[in-house]
């Protein structure tokens, strides 16, 4: 019969990395300061690291007292991967953008469109430019911000 | 105001959750984001061609006077920065 202890800071651990990456995409990509670098990802995968640290030790060095020599290095192993992949999200694949290299540069006149808006009536750049504001002035410029859309 | 390849109705449902008052077009086809160089090939979820992202602060006569193309999809201009952009504009 199993008398040992069953080894929670594994399981702890490997459920970590799972909350460290997903909550990068689910929260903290929402906000400028916890997006651009993921900070609290990486604090949250360090504790990851700990906890499944601690519990391999206990699983090899006090292996009299807990359990965990299969599910340990089975879980380090997992959590590694998780970390591997949220990594390559964020280093790798976030910087695979095209070349650009005909997109009007500062100084160069913005290319010309209509598109439909909201509603459906068509807005042209150049409508945008010239149509009074609410005080009766010209507005003074456009931003135009492309993103990438929820599809 | 803001270019995507959504259609008018999911970019109408966007404004009505965020509560935006910007313009939001849709260029479905990416005329206007090919225009632009800005086509990101099969970047979408389902392998669709949409826009990579970018800011052009346009002045009254037509010319950028303004642009922050980002080189991480994950890092776009933030609101201060294009606010210290339009003081530039007169």
């Amino acid at each position: 019969m199993e008398t040992r202890r069953t080894n929670w800071s594994i399981w702890a651990g490997f459920l970590l990395s799972v909350v460290a990456a997903a909550s990068y995409f689910l929260l903290f990509a929402r906000f400028p300061t916890t997006r651009d670098v993921p900070w609290v990802n990486f604090l949250l995968f360090g504790l990851a690291a700990g906890l499944l640290g601690l519990g391999l030790r206990r699983a090899f060095v006090n292996h009299l007292v807990y359990r965990g020599k299969v599910a340990g290095p089975v879980l380090a192993v997992a959590s590694i991967a998780i970390f591997g992949l949220f990594s390559f999200a964020i280093f790798v694949a976030a910087k695979r953008l095209p070349a650009s290299q005909d997109t009007p540069h500062v100084g160069q006149k913005a290319p010309e469109f209509r598109l439909e808006d909201t509603a459906g009536r068509l807005v042209a750049l150049s409508d945008l430019l010239s149509t009074p504001l609410f005080s009766g002035r010209v507005p003074k410029g456009v931003l135009l911000v492309f993103y990438r859309g929820y599809w | 105001m803001a270019i995507s390849v959504d259609a008018p109705n999911v970019s109408r449902n966007l404004c009505a959750k965020a509560g935006y008052t910007f313009t939001l077009l849709s260029d479905p086809n990416a005329e206007v984001i090919r225009k632009y160089d800005l086509l990101h090939v099969g970047a979408g979820t389902n392998g669709q061609d949409i826009a990579r992202p970018a800011e052009f602060l346009v002045d009254s006569s037509g010319v950028v006077r303004w642009l922050n193309l980002t080189e991480d999809i994950r890092v776009r201009a933030r609101p201060e920065q294009m606010m210290e952009a339009s003081k530039a504009l007169h």
